[in-house]
């Protein structure tokens, strides 16, 4: 094998080391950014929406700082471990949630070279790490020792993994309408203007756009889904007794998730870095464009969120088992007819 | 299970002081196979998001299934109908204000209308009509925190806020006339304590004209939304021969079909002069008699409400606001005993008061709604799941100061 060298002397395999460091402090530095925005953002449009104005002392009059404050506070909080708790599952929980966020980030394509791993089983590979976090739900209600907790756990764990597959399903259309898994081919499949995205490409897949933002909402447990942790039933379900920074990373994880679904819908569906008219008609640059399309989604997640009532555990097993999964399949086959024609 | 005996071998220590025994424990038989052990007691305590106050429901469940619900009330028990008996009448009025905290007005108009037929007192028309205008704008109040904080059991947030923001307007106004914004110690028992000045009756009608739309938007929000009536309708269904049976009045009521008001069918204060409708449940997305139907019959009754209050405006007359010459004390006659009842947002309040010739009532007893309505729990909330539990609860708009007293 040839003596390949980076840099005038350094073994390839230190430099894919050093990358792999590099690139995983890159990300965990833009969830915690992120996470500190869409808190922000969260806490201003929930605001507006119940007609009052949000936070603005801390921070100038928007209130930005309003979220480090809130962390601060958060790290100085008392880390107690419940009597009786199971002591490793209880700390390894929200560890394992925020492992199978942060992971799925590698994947997502911010822009035309800005992939950190392209892989070409991207989407498939994006799926099976965020299925990952249903386990750590578990371990957090089931370590607690609290009846409420495991309440909360069971039914997450139940929600979550019904409505895995209506996700999949949905994306599978797309998948078999551009031929490849890779995220970036995706996404460059829909390069050139809004009547290229794959939403509009297509009647089944318009429709399966809307069945993936609904089950990956029940994914996410945010309202109208949220029972997990419903909190005028259940306290607040699997994470009641957690506090300090254990619970910031929960509440972490969630809103780094939302980013995802929202990247994923952008990328599967919404044309990735693909602005509304082709790049040539007007320059803006890719990772813009994608950034815009996320944020239009998750506010609107946050909007769906405080307006509508949430679904009884057994209204929403039939939501996903009776409904989204049939539509699903039926779209999968309009997909296929359609390409064959 | 027997108590432990003590064995041979006990130890005094070397002051004397204390005694160590060795214990022998019986062996506990587990129990029989066939005992079924799948469910869970669970304790819906008195410090709970949805439990409205100090409510503790002990609810035995089978995974998400409820199979029994027992409520257990005390925890707001100040023991009001003793005070009663030390107070004097007029010193009554304060503790009736905390009972059903949240319709205060309401708790008050009762007793005073009851010790005003005890004494047989005419009250002036003025005053009568500012009762009665407060009163309903209390009972507005009443049902939107009702309204508000069923929405948040259902889990939209945002309604409850909507419905504080138009109670703050009512409270507003409610300062402007007595100085307080949720206990008022308002009614007198001859007329009012203060009168309604032009500034606050504008206000008032500021108040009912921005309003009025806001019930539609309330409506478009949530009464019609498909999550919120899948969560409500067909759930808890009362049947009307089971409400009559458990003593269930006010908007429940209503809501089960029967067009029983007290404010029109036992007319007391001038509610006979107004014309108002009774909003009744129909069953209109469920059953009748359902947790959907009890939310509509409360939404509705806010608009009845605001219709009364502009009557009532019009027709206020110039007057006293309070009897002019009210007796030195009020002694009511030896031997004396009455019960009147009167509509409040949550059913009928009753006050049965025993006069025994003093200037303390002998006694005071209060027929609480809210009591009486609870006790229905138990059987309707056979075989629902959880947050059906939480629905009908909420529905029932219980206060705890009111069930406890």
């Amino acid at each position: 094998m040839a003596e390949y060298t980076f840099f005038g002397g350094m073994h390839p395999n230190l430099v894919y080391a050093l990358a792999m460091v590099f690139w995983g402090v890159v990300i965990l530095g833009f969830v915690a950014v992120l996470g500190l925005y869409l808190i922000w953002l969260e806490r201003k449009v929930s605001a507006r929406i119940q007609s009052r104005y949000g936070p603005i002392y801390v921070g100038g009059k928007f209130g930005w700082l309003q979220t480090v404050a809130d962390t601060v506070k958060l790290l100085g909080k008392e880390d107690l471990v419940p009597r009786d708790a199971d002591r490793l599952m209880f700390n390894m929980a929200p560890a394992i949630v925020m492992i199978a966020t942060v992971m799925t980030f590698a994947a997502i394509p911010f822009g035309p070279n800005l992939i950190i791993a392209d892989l070409n089983i991207g989407i498939f590979y994006l799926l099976a790490v965020s299925s990952l976090g249903v386990v750590g739900i578990i371990m957090g209600g089931w370590a607690s020792n609290n009846k409420w907790s495991l309440y909360g756990a069971m039914r997450a764990a139940s929600q979550i993994v019904s409505y895995e597959i209506p996700v999949a399903l949905s994306l599978i259309g797309v998948v078999m309408f551009v031929g490849s898994l890779s995220m970036a081919e995706i996404s460059q499949f829909q390069d050139g203007g809004i009547w290229r995205w794959n939403l509009f490409r297509s009647p089944f897949l318009f429709l399966a756009g809307f069945v993936y933002f609904v089950a990956a909402l029940a994914e996410l447990n945010r309202t109208p889904f949220d029972l997990p942790e419903a909190e005028s039933e259940l306290v607040s379900g699997f994470h009641t007794e957690y506090s300090g920074m254990k619970f910031a990373f929960f509440f972490l994880a969630e809103f780094a998730n939302m980013f995802i679904v929202a990247a994923v819908a952008t990328a599967m569906f919404l044309g990735g870095w693909s602005g509304i008219v082709p790049h040539d008609v007007l320059p803006i640059p890719g990772v813009v464009n994608f950034l815009v399309k996320c944020w239009l989604l998750i506010v609107l997640m946050m909007w769906l969120r405080w307006t509508l009532p949430r679904l009884r555990v057994d209204q929403l097993m039939y939501v996903c088992w009776k409904v989204l999964i049939p539509v699903s399949f039926f779209l999968l086959l309009g997909v296929g007819v359609q390409m064959l024609l | 299970m027997s108590t432990p005996t003590p064995t041979e071998g006990s130890r005094t220590s070397r002051d004397g002081r204390s005694v160590t025994v060795e214990v022998k424990v019986p062996h506990v038989p587990l129990p029989p196979e066939d005992l079924d052990t799948d469910e869970m007691i669970l304790n819906m305590g008195p410090q709970h998001p949805s439990t409205h106050g100090v409510l503790r429901l002990e609810v035995t469940t089978d995974g998400e299934i409820v199979n029994q619900v027992r409520p257990f009330i005390g925890y707001l028990h100040r023991c009001f109908e003793k005070h009663s008996e030390k107070v004097g009448y007029p010193g009554v009025v304060p503790y009736t204000d905390r009972m059903d905290y949240l319709a205060a007005m309401n708790n008050n108009h009762g007793y005073v209308v009851t010790v005003e037929k005890l004494l047989e007192m005419e009250v002036p028309e003025r005053a009568e009509h500012i009762r009665v205008i407060v009163a309903e704008l209390n009972r507005i109040a009443s049902h939107l925190v009702a309204f508000g904080t069923y929405a948040l059991d259902i889990g939209a947030v945002t309604p409850f806020l909507y419905a504080f923001r138009e109670r703050e307007r009512i409270l507003d106004i409610f300062e402007m006339a007595c100085g307080a914004r949720l206990t008022y110690n308002y009614y007198r028992i001859g007329g009012v304590s203060g009168d309604l000045t032009p500034e606050m009756i504008g206000m008032i009608g500021e108040f009912l004209d921005y309003f009025e739309p806001k019930l539609k938007e309330y409506d478009n929000l949530l009464s019609y939304n498909k999550i919120f009536i899948e969560r409500t309708a067909g759930v808890g269904v009362i049947p009307l021969d089971m409400a009559l049976g458990y003593g269930i009045t006010g908007p429940m009521l209503r809501a089960c079909g029967m067009a029983w008001d007290l404010r029109k069918n036992d007319p007391y204060s001038i509610y006979d002069r107004f014309d108002f409708d009774l909003p009744l449940g129909e069953g209109l997305k469920g059953e009748k008699g359902d947790c959907y139907d009890r939310y509509m019959v409360r939404m509705r009754e806010m608009a009845q409400s605001c219709r009364i209050v502009r009557q009532a405006v019009e027709q206020l007359p110039e007057g006293d606001y309070i009897l002019p010459k009210l007796p030195k004390m009020i002694r009511p006659p030896k031997g004396a005993e009455v019960y009147v009842r009167t509509e409040t947002p949550r059913g009928e309040m009753g006050f049965y008061i025993v006069s025994d010739g003093t200037a303390n009532p002998w006694r005071v007893k209060v027929r609480s709604p809210c009591f009486t309505n609870l006790a229905i729990v138990p059987a309707i909330s056979h075989g629902v799941m959880l947050a059906d539990l939480v629905a009908i609860i909420g529905s029932i708009d219980i206060v705890l100061g009111e069930v406890d007293r």
